[in-house]
This record gives C-alpha cells, sequence and structure tokens, in this order.
C-alpha cells in the first residue's frame, strides 16, 4: 500500500523543500501539495491521504487552525505543523491536537523523526 | 514605466517572500521572550517600491506621526533597515515590555531605549535569519530611533539617493492585549538590490538541485 503525504504551504518553494526532504525520506510515497488550508480541505475531501504536513503562517486559515479540523476528522492521522515561529504557545498548541511541531526552514534531519514515526504508526494500523 | 526597477520572477518573489516570513516569525519567538506572552502575527506582504511610494503607502495608512527604529546594515548588499510604528503604537509596545506598573513619566524616559532595544531584536531576527538563509552575513550597526513623518523617514526629498529601493515589508502584530501595527522597510540601492535578487537565485538553485 503506498503512503500519500499532503503538503501545505502558501510558498511554493517552501513546498519544494518540504517535498524533497519528504522524497529523501520516504522515495516510495506519493506527494500531494496544496497552497492554501481550503484547498487542503478538498483534496482531504477526495482523495485518501495519509499523512500531513502544514505550515502555519498561512494566508485565511493558518495551518493550526487547519490541522484542528484534520484532526477531528482523522484522528490517527500523522500531521506536522512546520513554522519558524518558535513560541511556547503555538509549540503547545500543535502538541495539543496530538500534532508534531517542525522548525523552519525544513531540512531533512528535522523532519526525519516525523516522517519515521509516521511510517512506523501507518504500518502498525495497516497489519 | 520607469528604467530603474528591479523586476522579481513568481519564484524569486515567492522566495522572498518566505525568507521574510521565516525571518519575522523568529523574530516574533525573540519578541515573545521579551514580554513574556504570546506575539500574534499577520502574514507579511512583501514589495519592492520607490521610496516615494513606500513613503506614501504608509502616509495613506497612517495619519499620525511616526516613530521608526532604524539600522545600518552592511554585507554583500548593504543598506538601512527600519522598523516603523505609528507613536502611539511605540508606546504601547514600550508598555507591552516593562509591564502597567510602570509610571508614565519614568515610561517615557525610557521609551526611545526600549523601543532601540525591540527593534533590534526584530530587526535583526528579520535580517539575520535572512542572511543565513542566503548563506551571507550581514554587519548590523547599532539602533537608532527616529521621529516624523514618512517622507522624512525615506528620504523623500534627498536627492542624491534617486536611484535605491524600499524593500518594503507589511505586517500585523498584537502583544499582550494590544494591538501593534509595524511596518518593516529595507532600504537599499539598485546595485544591493540586483545583489539581493541574485542571491535569491542562489537560494533557489540550491533548494532545486540540493537533496541533502
Amino acid at each position: 500500500m503506498t503512503v500519500t503525504v499532503l503538503v501545505v504551504d502558501d510558498s511554493k518553494l517552501a513546498r519544494i523543500v518540504a517535498g524533497k526532504a519528504i522524497a529523501a525520506l520516504q522515495p516510495d510515497w506519493t506527494r500531494v501539495e496544496a497552497g492554501s488550508a481550503a484547498d487542503a480541505l478538498t483534496l482531504v475531501g477526495s482523495q485518501h491521504i495519509d499523512v500531513a504536513i502544514l505550515d502555519f503562517n498561512m494566508p485565511d486559515k493558518d495551518g493550526l487552525e487547519l490541522a484542528s479540523e484534520l484532526r477531528s476528522a482523522h484522528p490517527h492521522m500523522p500531521i506536522a505543523v512546520i513554522t519558524a515561529n518558535v513560541q511556547d504557545e503555538i509549540v503547545a498548541r500543535v502538541r495539543a491536537l496530538n500534532a508534531t511541531f517542525v522548525a523552519k526552514p525544513v531540512t531533512q534531519d528535522a523532519l526525519s523523526p516525523f516522517i519515521a514515526g509516521a511510517a512506523l504508526r501507518l504500518k502498525k494500523a495497516g497489519t | 514605466m520607469t528604467d530603474d526597477t528591479i523586476d522579481l520572477n513568481e519564484l524569486e518573489r515567492d522566495a522572498l517572500t518566505e525568507l521574510v516570513n521565516i525571518g519575522v516569525s523568529r523574530a516574533a519567538a525573540s519578541l515573545r521572550k521579551m514580554v513574556e506572552k504570546e506575539v500574534i502575527l499577520s502574514v507579511p506582504s512583501v514589495e519592492i517600491v520607490t521610496r516615494k511610494s513606500a513613503a506614501s503607502l504608509i502616509g495613506q495608512r497612517e495619519s499620525e506621526a511616526l516613530i521608526a527604529v532604524q539600522q545600518q546594515f552592511e554585507g554583500p548588499f548593504s543598506g538601512r533597515a527600519l522598523l516603523i510604528f505609528p507613536q502611539s503604537n511605540g508606546l504601547s509596545l514600550v508598555r507591552a515590555i516593562v509591564g502597567d506598573e510602570m509610571e508614565e513619566a519614568e515610561l517615557l524616559e525610557m521609551e526611545d531605549e526600549a523601543l532601540a532595544e525591540t527593534g533590534n531584536v526584530i530587526l535583526n531576527g528579520c535580517l539575520g535569519s535572512m542572511a543565513n538563509m542566503l548563506q551571507h552575513s550581514l554587519k548590523m550597526s547599532l539602533p537608532d530611533v527616529l521621529r516624523g513623518d514618512s517622507s522624512l523617514l525615506f528620504e523623500v526629498y534627498n536627492r542624491s539617493g534617486e536611484g535605491s529601493f524600499v524593500l518594503f515589508l507589511y505586517i500585523n502584530f498584537s502583544v499582550r492585549e494590544r494591538d501593534i501595527r509595524g511596518y518593516i522597510a529595507m532600504i537599499m540601492d539598485l546595485p544591493s538590490m540586483e545583489k539581493l535578487k541574485q542571491l535569491i537565485g542562489d537560494f533557489i538553485d540550491r533548494v532545486m538541485t540540493d537533496t541533502e
């Protein structure tokens, strides 16, 4: 079963950076992208998504609001919220949603624990 | 319309916005440590304009006098960076940092010092993380506090710097139940702006090719 990972960021460049880190860590995963929370929700409604990686600071709906909507519809989906805004309140809200905080700029090293954890959880759920 | 201008393509603009976004987010995290309360930040919008347009952009939005913290920066691209607030917001920001207990007179006395320190944290956070991601370093001068209208801050009447541009960032932030809106402007001449564009191009190339 292939894993599909959704990357949501209003910056195309940031989506490329995250996409490349994911590709290096999990070359077999299928990657899909959205440029806004609204597009992300449409995508999630129309296809199966296993893992979500969300930018925090986006126009209209931010990554935390999106994470909270995804979380209520998908209680077990591995979700990461990425931001350079490392304020305690934001990190705490990410954790309260049972999501993982990843600092920007996204590197393979920074993303690796989340991706490894997600892969493990999906494998467990699949067996 | 003008001959001396800098055009960024879509990806360069995107990269610049992302660099600024990361810089401002880092700066907010540092500011949070100073005010010990969450700093809420809008998504910054980024534009490259002439000094005259920058002055009128702020002039149209702000009717009251302005206060700015200024720092010179020097490196592969050089210029000056300004953190600009409406004057009354400046005092609110200081209050947010020192707390409500302080007397008005005492507050006014230390306003410039507190603003310079805050501006330094925000501007350094912003420029420093941009410079890091562009893999170059910038030397920053000590901060000064300036007061006046937008044409004064952007030296619209100083003809010697006719060819200079402003990288103009508009952000809203609120601290400790106070709404403070501010602007960050980086004023650079054309060669510096071109150098910045080139470094952004290099950054994009690294992102596109580097698989580590």
